[in-house]
């Protein structure tokens, strides 16, 4: 794609040891990820899309091979490292939201750019996920597409290399699911931010750049989408 | 459930060891003093303390049997009792002592003495005594030493055969003080005839122990011994009630009695309610358990049953190990008050009714909390509850309203709406570590008020570096002799004038102190610390005399002199004074001597001198024929200090540990509940990229502001305690003034912050621990 390359993985394996059964996660991933692409990880659950983004956002460690982001080794960083790596780089946003609830959804974003080299402000971000109108609502008053759409502005809006999403609609139904991936969609495209959506909904795949099909821990297809379709198309 | 136990170990642990402090302080104190008031019953039971007494002038043997017949007396003891001047090689203090005959060669039938080392006083010998045990103590005298006694006038050599006990001297208290000072008055005991002999008694008798037959009436026996010993200089018989030592003791019992049982039960009250609080809260985090086992159909009863018998076994754990710790430190303290009262023996066992009571106590307030928990838990139909509690529901606080927003961070923000969300949880958090505190400053502020009395007496009332006393009143002159001396600064005279102090059937033996003009050194203030004011007639009496003679101001008082031509006067109470401690009794110094029938005489007189001239001073007083002693302030405060010092300091230790302990128990249990509430919130902040520290700072930053908040509220509960303590401890005797030093606020305020600290840092550590990705998983 000629495209510079912000993740690459070379032979990447995740061995869990649950009592006395070992559990392989991931047998040996190879992929690359290029900036402003959105990337759709589609596999069953179990498949290891999930270890694989945690392994990617810095919050787990591999058993062996490599993980680079932007020619950094994440496989050497330790605890201290990897939390200023999800600090400065990663966006996060979890199947549920995981927002803060004490906190206003403009605070909730505020707890994130506070802490940012580089932040856009608060109302920016909810302003990019159409939310500005709710910015001092809380958690509690929040709808769950709501509460999704600040998990997503909280993510965005230190302006991350990456955002890794792990089930962004898994809590929600397919018509406010649409709403979020909208948001998702809208983000990728006006900051250009590098997009990876985890997911079992082979339908949310036709919004992808590309889409990676991973099974039983291993890589099992990649394909690019030549027929991408906007989120408002999508149903499920 | 031994799972759920190892799973909750941490706070079980410190449920536990709040338990612990709270029973083995109750166990420890309340068990202490049982066994005080029980061996001092049967000491006083199996050595046959006299139930009455009575002092007269000179009495014949022959009215032994006249007292005898007095209905209701039971046994009676005709005594010889005479205060005698001593000298002791190697002390250069006037001493003095009281000799208390006993029957020849055998022990008295009434008052029995307990011989700690050598023997009783053997028939016929005129020179042998035995000596009381802190007396003989206080100059490391033992059998085959020898002191010098001044008798009728007469200087003579006694020998040391015993050093004994007696119920009726267990605190050895010269009758002119009120504090004991085993180094300037001791008991002794000698011989009938020897005591007859030197006392000019042969064949009489003046002093009578007594003890009452069943059902007898005390107040009809002292008026009929009264009627009967009058004519022969009867000084009013009275009950045990008011026999000097037994009323010090009684007093000190009193005390120790309040110290012993209130404070510990607040400490119990305390770790109960604690317990109480941690409990609830425990049973409220497992409701998703408790719904499970709903959904599997046990009754609410089981549930309760089986938190029950969860709860049963920590409470039980740590009330068993806070009683043998009580027991073993009661033990410790028990023979600490057996070598301070000097009991010859000490009935120290564990009652049962105090191990009930702690029992009691602390599972009935285990079992409440369990009760109030599950049935709160149970409310809700299982399919309900097995979800997780709704998403709370939070608002700006008052703070953040008030326009002030802008000046906290996010975390900052999180922690105070956590704080008012819930006002009651934090209240309680708050309550439980201030009464820990409020605990240590009621065992501390002794220390402050027993510094402030020794700062007052000390320091502004009494400022003389030493004290030179004359052997007989002296012409005033004397003082302008005392300035001449080299390295004297100031010389000021005192003058005490001993009398018998006489109201009705009422009498008191004291010293009418003479209070010159304008004192410098020696400055006469009552407890509002106001100089007392004399006036040029009549005297000021202390409030405790005052009840002792049943006076009030503008009554007369028969005062016999009892030195010089032994004048009988009556004297008007002029007016009260409120002091300290004590019992005295004031009057203008001119007025005293007027009283005496003596001119300008003086009974010594108070030094300011320096320092460095210490020595000769010393000499030069020593050789003069009429300096009867000398004695530096210092020394003085050194013994008083010491008297306190050793039982304060392992009480205050004890008290400091546990209160320590308890806030340890509430600050961990707190930390580790909010933990467990908040681990999703604060994991997640780490996978936003939150440090260790972030987070860290919003878990203990609301503990922090709890614990800020708890220190005043549990120094000023701890005052207010403390204040209304003193106050339930003021007898006429002794005024306990209520005073904290600010020394006190801060050892309090850091055994707090420190019991604290450790068990922040305890939670801190598990914060590693946080599971990150798991929180991604699970719904809240």
């Amino acid at each position: 794609m000629g495209r510079e390359i912000v993740f690459e993985t070379r032979g990447l394996t995740k061995v869990y040891g649950m009592g006395e059964v070992q559990v392989h996660a991931l047998r040996g991933i190879d992929i690359e990820l290029y900036t402003g692409e959105l990337v759709v990880l589609l596999g069953a659950s179990g498949s290891g899309k999930s270890t694989l983004v945690n392994i990617l956002g810095g919050l787990d460690t591999a058993t062996a091979g490599k993980v680079f982001y932007r020619g950094m080794d994440l496989t050497q960083a330790g605890d201290r490292e990897l939390t200023e790596y999800r600090r400065r780089h990663v966006g996060f946003v979890f199947q549920f939201y995981n927002l803060i609830p004490s906190l206003t959804a403009r605070e909730n974003v505020a707890i994130v750019t506070e802490i940012a080299l580089n932040p856009i402000t608060p109302e920016q971000a909810l302003d990019l996920v159409e939310l500005s109108d709710r910015k001092d609502s809380f958690p509690a008053q929040l709808s769950g597409g709501q509460q999704q759409r600040v998990a997503i502005a909280r993510a965005i809006a230190k302006q991350p290399g990456v955002l890794l999403c792990d089930e962004p609609t898994g809590a929600l139904d397919s018509r406010t699911g649409v709403i979020v991936l909208e948001a998702l969609e809208r983000v990728n495209r006006e900051l250009g931010t590098t997009t990876v959506i985890i997911t079992h909904n082979a339908v949310q795949a036709e919004m992808a750049d590309r889409i990676i099909y991973l099974s039983d821990g291993q890589v099992s297809g990649v394909r690019g989408n030549d027929h991408k379709k906007a989120a408002r198309e999508l149903t499920w | 459930m031994l799972r759920d136990l190892w799973g909750m170990r941490g706070q079980a642990l410190a449920i536990v060891f709040v338990i612990l402090s709270g029973v083995a302080t109750y166990v420890s104190m309340t068990g202490v003093m049982n066994s005080l008031q029980q061996t001092l019953s049967t000491y006083y039971a199996e050595y046959r303390f006299a139930d009455g007494f009575a002092t007269v002038r000179r009495a014949p043997e022959l009215l032994l049997e006249r007292i005898r017949e007095i209905p209701g007396i039971n046994t009676v003891e005709t005594r010889v009792v005479s205060r005698v001047n001593l000298e002791i090689a190697g002390f250069n203090e006037p001493v003095s002592g009281t000799l208390v005959s006993v029957p020849e060669g055998g022990q008295p039938v009434l008052n029995r003495l307990f011989i700690r080392e050598g023997r009783l006083v053997q028939p016929g010998r005129e020179n042998e005594v035995v000596l009381n045990e802190p007396f003989a103590e206080a100059h490391g005298l033992r059998p085959g030493d020898r002191i010098t006694a001044i008798m009728n006038g007469r200087y003579r050599d006694l020998r040391i055969v015993g050093v004994a006990l007696s119920p009726e001297f267990l605190m050895q208290i010269d009758p002119a003080s009120i504090f004991p000072d085993p180094r300037r008055y001791g008991v002794m005991w000698m011989g009938r005839s020897a005591l007859e002999a030197a006392y000019d008694m042969d064949g009489a008798f003046n002093d009578v122990a007594f003890t009452l037959g069943p059902g007898a009436d005390i107040d009809e026996v002292i008026d009929r011994l009264d009627r009967l010993l009058r004519p022969y200089g009867g000084q009013g018989a009275f009950g045990r009630e008011d026999q000097q030592s037994h009323f010090f003791i009684t007093e000190e019992f009193n005390q120790l009695e309040q110290t012993a049982t209130i404070l510990p039960l607040i400490f119990l009250g305390v770790a109960a309610f604690l317990l109480n609080i941690v409990i609830s809260r425990l049973i409220s985090l497992q409701r998703e358990q408790i719904a499970v086992l709903k959904a599997f159909g046990y009754r609410t009863a089981d549930v309760g049953v089986h938190y029950g018998k969860l709860v049963l076994i920590i409470v039980l754990t740590g009330a068993a190990a806070g009683t043998l710790l009580g027991f073993w430190l009661g033990s410790l303290l028990g023979d600490l008050y057996l070598r301070y009262y000097r009991f010859p023996y000490l009935e120290y066992d564990l009652q049962p009714s105090v191990v009930i009571t702690a029992a009691i106590l602390t599972i009935g307030a285990a079992l409440i909390g369990v009760a109030l928990a599950v049935r709160r838990a149970v409310k809700l139909p299982p399919a309900e509850a097995m979800r997780p509690a709704p998403p709370a529901t939070y608002r700006a606080t008052l703070v953040e309203r008030l326009g002030l927003q802008r000046f906290f961070s996010q975390p900052s923000r999180m922690i105070m709406r956590d704080l008012e969300r819930r006002p009651l949880k934090a209240l309680l958090t708050i309550l439980g570590i201030s009464s820990s505190c409020a605990i240590l400053i009621m065992g501390l502020f002794f220390y402050d008020s027993f510094d402030y009395v020794i700062h007052i007496q000390f320091g502004l009332a009494q400022r003389e570096d030493m004290t030179v006393t004359f052997t007989d009143p002296t012409s005033r002159a004397a003082i302008s002799e005392l300035k001449s001396l080299p390295g004297v600064l100031h010389a000021e005279p005192f003058r005490t004038v001993p009398v018998e102090l006489r109201h009705g059937h009422l009498s008191y033996q004291t010293g009418i102190e003479g209070i010159p003009q304008g004192p410098y050194l020696r400055r006469l203030i009552d407890i509002d610390l106001q100089p007392v004011s004399i006036p040029p007639e009549g005297m000021v009496i202390t409030g405790r005399l005052a009840r002792i003679l049943d006076v009030r101001p503008g009554d007369e008082v028969i005062v016999e002199v009892q030195e010089g031509r032994r004048y009988t006067r009556r004297v008007p109470v002029a007016g009260l004074t409120r002091q300290f401690v004590g019992v005295a009794a004031y009057m203008d110094m001119d007025a005293a001597n007027r009283l005496a029938g003596v001119g300008q005489a003086i009974s010594g007189a108070f030094l300011m001198i320096d320092r460095s001239f210490e020595r000769e001073i010393t000499d030069s007083l020593t050789e003069r024929p009429r300096v009867a002693g000398i004695a530096f302030q210092d020394r003085v405060i050194g013994a008083f200090r010491d008297t306190i010092a050793q039982t304060m300091l392992t009480y205050t230790f004890i008290l400091s540990l546990f209160a320590g302990v308890i806030t340890f128990g509430v600050v961990y249990n707190s930390a580790r509940i909010m933990l467990s509430e908040r681990d999703r919130e604060l994991a997640s902040l780490r996978v936003l990229g939150f440090t260790k520290g972030e987070v860290t700072y919003i878990l203990l930053g609301e503990l922090a502001v709890m614990i800020l908040l708890s220190i005043p509220l549990g120094l000023v509960l701890g005052a207010l305690a403390s204040a209304g303590f003193a106050r339930s401890l003021q007898t006429d005797m002794y005024q306990l003034p209520f005073v904290l030093a600010k020394g006190t606020l801060v050892q309090a305020s850091l055994i707090v912050l420190g019991a604290s600290a450790v068990s922040a840092l305890i939670v801190s550590l598990r914060l590693n621990s946080l599971d990150l990705i798991g929180v991604l998983k699970t719904r809240e």
